[in-house]
């Protein structure tokens, strides 16, 4: 790579640094479900200038008040370091957990996907969805609801097909993630 | 992760298992009241404030309660929020303040920005309108708790009144623990006036929050043996040794005594390493001493100590000391490999981490490197040789950097303990450069927002906490102007805080930039229209006094110091005054410019 041309920069902060390999990773975040909770995780991503591909929540310990914040995240290994530091800081956060590196996860999506069509593409979205194991959960003389579960991925991949038979409606819960059985250890930084 | 939870868990619940032996009745009382209670049970003597429809009911209670907890009425909500900052930097304690809703509110926002920033522990307390009118758009309501969730360390909106107390108490533990920072209690004026149950603090916390303090022994050790060995080590200390407490200090003296490495510091650690010590180098970074940025620069093992790295410290960070193992110890692990990758990071009190480490110097025996640290020195020496802050002295004019040094002189020589506040700008970086501080918690400036208009309210925060202490703002005209209004209140609770203006009539860095760097285009930074501070001064019922020749200056210096009333001081100093040492940005330590260098530096470059 061809080395910059020195100059002295007019801003008074300096030149801005090359940037690095992007990663995605998905974190668990596990935090106290009060007013302000969600807003003050998306503020710190909107504030900061991190990217988020995906995002769900829901409380799911109704005794605890504890809710549970899937989120999918790109950016370079030093930004998701500080992505989860800075996570980890809030008040109300109790555990954040990268999924990505602490061993195998499981990670799905749910998606309903609306299709219109009429003959023979008709027929080849159901053929397709059956593939798939999408569930048809509506039907109409010209148009299917289909509820399809799987990864990221595999939603991407379904929702293409079905474009050109007629897609007329998708939406997607974003990804619900959990560890695998027994985690690695995570390291601490500091330790 | 966190071993904060389980560890709290058990202590609330031993605490809990404990009230419940000896069961005191709750107390019913008002919304209102419960503040006040909860205020006085975390500690709270002073509180800042300014009233307004929302907060009504807590000023009455404030009224029927004026024996125990102390009202200071400011201005202006901003010098609220930098009086609390001023107070909580000046005794180590949690400042207070009090604000409408709405505007009051919004105008404290700079104040919270700020003590994030900085680290400052402070909590505010907000009015707010009643819950039923929330989202209403109803007269001065703000969404408070929106607004300032990025610019504070947490903030809630109590809607039950039977969580009011424990979420004042939980404000106060976030705002003193770990990190400090800003904490924001928003209360609708409906709530303030409910009938609940006051719950006492230790059955208050809710989210358990306990941050960790201690530091991991095997990276103490690791950071250990590198010290000793290390041929040309440097110590670079920062806000969080002042935050930890005098002690903190203590140690940091320690352990340089012990090792015999040389110190600099961050514009928010002066102090914590006495100036008059042999071991320190001066300030670092964008206006550093040239011995502290190239001893950065060069050395082999550096040890920063609750600072974070911040870009008006490292400069170009590509560049920034190339050739160091870097340790870090910082109480936030988010500060670890924010901005410049480390060798050894602790996430730690810086405290207890120094304890830990002379602990574990002592135990092992280690020894410095004598005949490295010998060369070192002598390398440092060296620069120091340059004498960096070296300036051409006049008989006409008064130069800022002269006005500075007899202003220190004359601190020395008082026997009152002596608090500096500055403004932002240029004046701030000379009076950072000039005037020697050799206790923690006696300077309190605006580093990581830097905010002009901070520094006459936190003086006033400063005077309030002690009442016989000699403190001092050292200001710009046009940063003094900001909060200017702050003079009725020093005049209306007696505080004699002087207010030394340095006044060249220009926004004296803007200038500096725009001559060094924007082809000497100054637009914008002339102010054509100054009050006459001398009258301004006595308008207010303050004393307005001025200098504007070098034979003046110690006689006013002399009648300042004397003064039992807020005070503003004209200097009136050299115009063209540029502020050096100073790395220009984008470029690295060992690139700096010196005054005598000022002449040849390229201004056509851009």
């Amino acid at each position: 790579m061809a080395k910059p041309k020195e100059k002295v920069s007019k801003s008074v902060y300096g030149a801005t640094p090359v940037t690095q390999q992007v990663e995605s990773h998905t974190i668990s975040i596990l935090v106290i479900n009060e007013p302000g909770v969600l807003a003050r995780v998306i503020g710190l991503f909107a504030g900061r200038g991190y990217n988020i591909e995906s995002l769900t929540v829901a409380e799911t310990d109704h005794d605890k008040h504890l809710s549970r914040i899937t989120i999918v995240v790109t950016g370079t290994p030093r930004v998701i370091e500080q992505i989860k530091t800075q996570l980890d800081r809030m008040v109300p956060v109790q555990k954040v957990r990268d999924l990505t590196t602490t061993g195998p996860f499981v990670d799905r999506e749910l998606a309903l996907v609306q299709v219109k069509s009429e003959g023979d593409q008709r027929i080849e979205a159901l053929r397709i969805a059956d593939i798939f194991r999408a569930r048809v959960v509506d039907s109409t003389l010209d148009s299917f609801i289909f509820e399809v579960t799987g990864t990221a991925g595999k939603i991407d991949a379904f929702v293409n097909l079905m474009r050109p038979l007629g897609l007329a409606d998708v939406s997607r819960t974003g990804v619900a993630a959990l560890s695998r059985g027994k985690m690695k250890k995570e390291i601490k930084k500091g330790e | 992760m966190k071993k904060r939870k389980t560890l709290n868990m058990s202590t609330t619940e031993a605490k809990r298992a404990a009230s419940k032996t000896t069961p005191a009745p709750a107390k019913k009382m008002t919304g209102a009241e419960m503040v006040i209670e909860a205020l006085i049970e975390q500690g709270v003597e002073v509180i800042f404030g300014y009233p307004g429809g929302a907060v009504l009911p807590i000023y009455d209670e404030l009224f029927k309660n004026k024996d125990r907890i102390k009202h200071v009425l400011v201005r202006h909500e901003q010098g609220a929020s930098h009086a609390a900052e001023g107070y909580a930097r000046s005794t180590g304690k949690v400042g207070c303040f009090l604000v409408t809703s709405g505007p009051g509110a919004t105008n404290a926002v700079t104040g919270l920005t700020d003590a994030l920033m900085d680290s400052i522990p402070v909590v505010c307390i907000t009015g707010q309108v009643p819950t039923h009118l929330i989202g209403t758009d109803a007269f001065q309501e703000a969404d408070t708790t929106g607004i300032t969730r990025p610019c504070t360390k947490h903030n809630v909106l109590v809607k039950d009144v039977n969580e009011l107390a424990g979420a004042i108490h939980e404000g106060f533990h976030v705002a003193r623990s770990g990190r400090p920072g800003p904490v924001v209690i928003d209360i609708p004026k409906d709530i303030q006036f409910a009938d609940g149950n006051y719950k006492a603090a230790k059955d208050s916390m809710k989210h358990a929050y306990k941050p960790r303090t201690m530091p991991d022994m095997d990276g103490i050790e690791a950071a250990i043996e590198l010290m000793a060995s290390a041929k040309k080590p440097v110590f670079y200390t920062g806000g969080g040794i002042i935050n930890a407490g005098p002690q903190a200090s203590k140690l940091l003296r320690e352990l340089v005594r012990e090792t015999g490495f040389p110190v600099t510091s961050t514009l928010m650690g002066l102090g914590a390493y006495p100036a008059s010590g042999k071991e320190w180098l001066g300030m670092l970074g964008m206006h550093g001493t040239f011995e502290a940025n190239w001893a950065m620069h060069d050395c082999d093992v550096m040890i920063c100590i609750g600072a974070r790295f911040d870009d008006r410290v490292t400069g170009r960070v590509d560049a920034f000391s190339p050739n160091s193992v870097k340790i870090h110890i910082d109480i936030d692990p988010s500060s670890i490999n924010k901005n410049v990758p480390v060798d050894i990071g602790l996430i730690a009190d810086a405290g207890e981490a120094m304890k830990a480490m002379l602990q574990i110097w002592r135990a092992k025996g280690c020894k410095s490197d004598s005949a490295a640290l010998k060369k070192w020195w002598k390398q440092i020496d060296q620069w120091r040789g340059q004498n960096c802050l070296a300036y051409k002295n006049s008989d006409k004019i008064i130069k800022p950097q002269y006005a500075l040094q007899r202003l220190a002189h004359f601190i020395s020589k008082d026997p009152r303990d002596a608090y500096v506040s500055t403004e932002v700008g240029q004046h701030q970086m000379w009076a950072a450069q000039f005037l020697p501080f050799d206790q923690p918690n006696r300077w309190m400036t605006s580093g990581g927002l830097g905010t002009m208009g901070y520094g006459l309210p936190a003086a006033i925060g400063a005077q309030m906490a002690h009442k016989d202490a000699l403190v001092i703002d050292v200001a710009g005209e046009a940063s003094i102007l900001m909060n200017i209004q702050e003079m009725s209140t020093a005049v209306q609770y007696r505080l004699p805080v002087k207010v030394f203006i340095m006044n060249n009539q220009w926004m004296g860095m803007v200038r500096q930039w725009q001559e060094l760097l924007h082809g000497e285009r100054y637009s914008e930074s002339y102010t054509d229209s100054l009050p006459d501070f001398v009258k301004l001064a006595e308008a207010y019922g303050g004393i307005g006094l001025r200098a504007e020749t070098p034979q003046e200056l110690d006689d006013v210096i002399k009648e300042m110091m004397k003064t039992d009333k807020v005070t503003l001081v004209d200097v009136r100093i050299d115009q063209r005054e540029n502020c050096f040492p100073m790395i220009p940005s984008g470029k690295a330590h060992n690139e700096m410019i010196l005054s005598a260098d000022a002449d040849k530096f390229d201004k056509k470059l851009v």
